[in-house]
């Protein structure tokens, strides 16, 4: 083409309007929304006169700190108007057309929880370090679940059987804990249990293309009716050959463990929740980071360009299948011998699921993921620690509240969520 | 397609014939046999492993191998042999009245399997996948329970004024999920499964209030509902089989009906099969996406009145007892046609009837029922996997693939 615009006088380019893209304000009304109902539910809305004490040492700490006690009204409306103030921050943002950073969601939530706490928990005392510890505990199968969806999907594969992964790593590690009387065998088991799981997975998946969604659907029954059987018919009756295992025991890191309220909760803990801090950051620094994350996400977001530079695009997605399915399994031998040591029929009790939500809230990032299962463990503890001092809402409606935000995230009333774009499409090369 | 070939008269496949001499429906038959075939041998394998004599007899398997044999064979015999009796004939029973009741009972279990199944196999058909049949049989129970025991209507008007509570809870279960895939491309997977929970929740709490607490009980349990609410009973009181049945089957006429002889189960079908298409040829899609969850959910209401008023008659936590769940197998096996889920359901139906008469008499435990449910379909699901495995030659099943990933 020789002409070209500069050639001919006749067309003069008009200057044109800078297309500016569409702000979303989203963020900004829910937050100041919420911030609205804390003003009023839980500040002036409060019981007057009443304190909330919060107690932030546990009793074999080495440094003893004094309980914090507030009066419940006031430090609710003050950190009402607190949350308020980032709303009107993040409000001011997005009329200047920039983004809502992280932090300040944070930060909200935060705020809100805290105002939430002091309402809820008004004239009774509350172990923060308690309520954080079991959260932390609640959260680790799901951070692990989580983490094995982020693996799976950011590739291509959409895993639903997350929960079956969890249940056969929990049965497992008690098993063969309890066969071999070595917490560590049953701590190897659990993963390979998850793989197998995986490879079901994998072989319809990837190789028949099989429904990915359906095949994890059915993967879940077909776990939750091995282990049954199983239990029923061994772990039960013969409970001291098959399902007696020990325990792994809390590890304190040094120095670390002794810091105030955070010590005992972070780093006192049994090695899974080590392992899990570990996973978090290797998949964080893997995905992001590092050639095979790059090749990933390739294959999760447009698998013929992948093939096209000569990523094999069906390894890799069954590779990651395993590794993931590996990721889950060892999450699973939290619920045995992490906790309570015996598998118990179903024990995993949704919380695949809930770690499937955990991965959509959390926007398929090993991060955002660790702080949504977070987020819900705290969510999940909050409703038995505020069911013992009683409060004015029904427990149920607690324990809904995962699945709730869930719906509201996807639903895009917090913010996009946006799966990778070749999720649950299976590639077969033409 | 042509449908005027003959079957050949020797049926049984066989590798060298060419394919396409047969019908395609004679495949679909072939291929559901074997995996059943194969996974109640795979639930064999887990019943001998498992089983305690077997596991004595083993421990001398090299001295006398026979006995560690006979006894695997006599654990898988009496299971399966409880499993028959349980489900389809009673051949210790002295009458004729106590042989028939097996069957009966498969056929009470199987009705709300089949409109839970069709729930799911409608929603199939537009693209969309249901999971959430328990939350709407929840949801659909507690409306229907409540008008049972808490309205006093006229006999007859009672019962229909029930079911409709419930078709009409399902049905608003399902449409939000629909609403939401409509309006913000929230996936209904997703959606489904955390509408499960809260109805879960919703009715564990519900439970615990003035309304729906049975008077004089402090356990989560409703009153019973009352007798002209209840579905008939078909074949007096010595059975369960009650009039919801026969509504299952005439809901399977009715979806076969609405997906192949109505216009809007065109629509359905047309959205199902490539969306861009249906918009570009004048439909709207965002309407029947909403209009085919809200039948969908309805259907699965339906499912939940017939535990409500046919079998329970008391709401408690564990009303909805998996079926939403057991839904989802049944509508892949029945593979998503309504005359193929109704078999599926009976099928389901007879194994969940059976699965509680061989725990009863074998100790064996009811949970082998979901493993040879959920390999049927895992089967049944990848047919180069059963080609491969009895080397024998089927077409026109492609794998089933419904969605289309999570597509914000």
């Amino acid at each position: 083409m020789s002409t070209t615009v500069a050639d001919r006088p006749d067309i003069v380019e008009a200057p044109e309007p800078p297309v500016q893209p569409p702000v979303s304000w989203k963020a900004a009304a829910t937050m100041l929304v919420l911030g609205l109902l804390s003003l009023l539910a839980f500040g002036l809305g409060g019981p007057a006169g009443e304190q909330t004490t919060f107690v932030l040492s546990l009793p074999r700490d080495e440094v003893q700190l004094d309980p914090l006690v507030v009066a419940s009204r006031p430090a609710a409306i003050v950190l009402s108007l607190l949350a308020l103030g980032l709303a009107a921050a993040s409000a001011w943002l997005t009329r200047q057309r920039r983004r809502t950073p992280a932090w300040l969601v944070s930060g909200f939530t935060v705020l809100w929880l805290l105002a939430f706490l002091v309402w809820a928990a008004a004239g009774a005392r509350l172990s923060l370090t308690g309520l954080l510890a079991g959260s932390l505990l609640l959260a680790v199968p799901i951070v692990f679940g989580a983490l094995s969806g982020v693996i799976c999907e950011r590739a291509g594969v959409i895993n639903i059987a997350i929960e079956g992964h969890l249940l056969a790593g929990a049965f497992a590690s008690a098993v063969v804990a309890s066969l071999t009387g070595n917490v560590w065998a049953g701590l190897v088991a659990a993963p390979i249990a998850g793989l197998l799981v995986a490879l079901v997975l994998a072989l319809f998946t990837v190789r028949y293309f099989v429904d990915q969604i359906i095949v994890g659907v059915v993967l879940n029954v077909l776990v939750i009716g091995v282990t049954s059987f199983l239990f029923g018919r061994l772990l039960s009756p013969q409970q001291d050959t098959w399902n007696s295992p020990p325990t792994l025991s809390p590890i304190k890191i040094p120095l670390l463990g002794d810091i105030p309220v955070l010590g005992p909760v972070l780093f006192r803990q049994s090695v899974i929740v080590y392992l899990m801090y570990a996973t978090v950051i290797i998949v964080h620094i893997a995905l992001f980071h590092t050639r095979w994350g790059l090749r990933v996400r390739a294959v999760g977001e447009h698998p013929q360009a992948a093939d096209t530079v000569g990523i094999r695009v069906n390894a890799l997605r069954a590779r990651n299948v395993l590794i993931g399915g590996m990721v889950a399994g060892l999450g699973g031998a939290f619920f045995t011998l992490g906790s309570v040591g015996a598998f118990g029929k179903e024990m995993t009790a949704g919380k695949g699921f809930i770690a499937l939500a955990a991965m959509i809230f959390g926007r398929w990032s090993p991060i955002g993921a660790l702080g949504a299962a977070l987020l819900f463990g705290f969510a999940d503890n909050l409703q038995s620690v505020l069911s013992i001092i009683g409060t004015p809402i029904p427990s149920e409606f607690m324990l809904m509240a995962p699945y709730l935000a869930t719906i509201f995230a996807v639903a895009g009333l917090v913010g996009k969520v946006r799966a990778p774009a070749a999720d649950g499409q299976p590639y077969i090369k033409s | 397609m042509t449908t005027t070939v003959e079957p050949p008269a020797a049926a049984p496949a066989q590798p060298d014939r060419p394919a396409r001499t047969r019908p395609a429906w004679w495949d679909t038959v072939v291929v559901t046999v074997l995996s059943f075939v194969l996974a109640l041998a795979v639930g064999a394998v887990l019943i001998v492993v498992s089983d305690p004599d077997v596991i004595d007899a083993s421990s001398y398997f090299f001295a006398r191998p026979a006995d560690t044999v006979a006894a695997g064979w006599d654990a898988v015999f009496g299971a399966y042999r409880a499993l028959f009796e349980g489900a389809v004939w009673d051949l210790q029973a002295e009458s004729l009245g106590r042989a028939v009741r097996p069957l009966t009972e498969t056929l009470t279990v199987a009705a709300p399997l089949i409109v839970a199944g069709l729930s799911v196999a409608l929603a199939f058909k537009a693209g969309l996948f249901n999971i959430g049949a328990e939350g709407q049989i929840i949801v659909g129970a507690t409306l229907a329970g409540l008008v049972g025991f808490g309205l006093d209507l006229p006999v007859g008007l009672h019962l229909l004024a029930a079911v409709l509570a419930g078709v009409l809870g399902g049905a608003v279960w399902g449409g939000i999920v629909g609403a939401l895939k409509a309006r913000t491309g929230a996936h209904e997977v997703i959606v489904t499964i955390m509408l499960n929970y809260v109805a879960r929740f919703g009715l564990a709490y519900l439970l615990t209030t003035e309304l729906f607490r049975r008077p004089g009980r402090n356990d989560p349990i409703s009153p019973i509902v009352d007798g002209d609410a209840q579905y008939p009973l078909l074949l007096g009181e010595t059975y369960r089989l009650h009039l919801g049945f026969l509504v299952a089957l005439a809901a399977a006429w009715g979806v076969w009906w609405l997906l192949e002889r109505s216009v809007i189960g065109f629509r359905f079908r047309a959205v199902g099969a490539n969306p861009d298409a249906a918009r570009a040829a004048g439909i709207h899609v965002e309407r029947n996406l909403f209009l085919v969850m809200a039948i969908a959910g309805g259907l699965a209401g339906l499912g939940g009145t017939f535990q409500i008023l046919g079998t329970e008659k008391a709401l408690t936590t564990g009303i909805s007892a998996g079926i939403g769940f057991d839904a989802i197998t049944v509508a892949l096996l029945g593979r998503g046609s309504p005359l193929g889920t109704v078999l599926a359901g009976i099928l389901f139906g007879a194994l969940r009837a059976g699965g509680v008469t061989m725990q009863a008499r074998t100790g064996t435990p009811i949970d082998i029922v979901l493993v040879v449910q959920s390999l049927i379909v895992l089967f049944i699901a990848a047919p180069p996997l059963i080609r491969t495995i009895f080397r024998i030659r089927t077409q026109g099943m492609g794998a089933m693939q419904v969605s289309k990933g999570w597509g914000a």
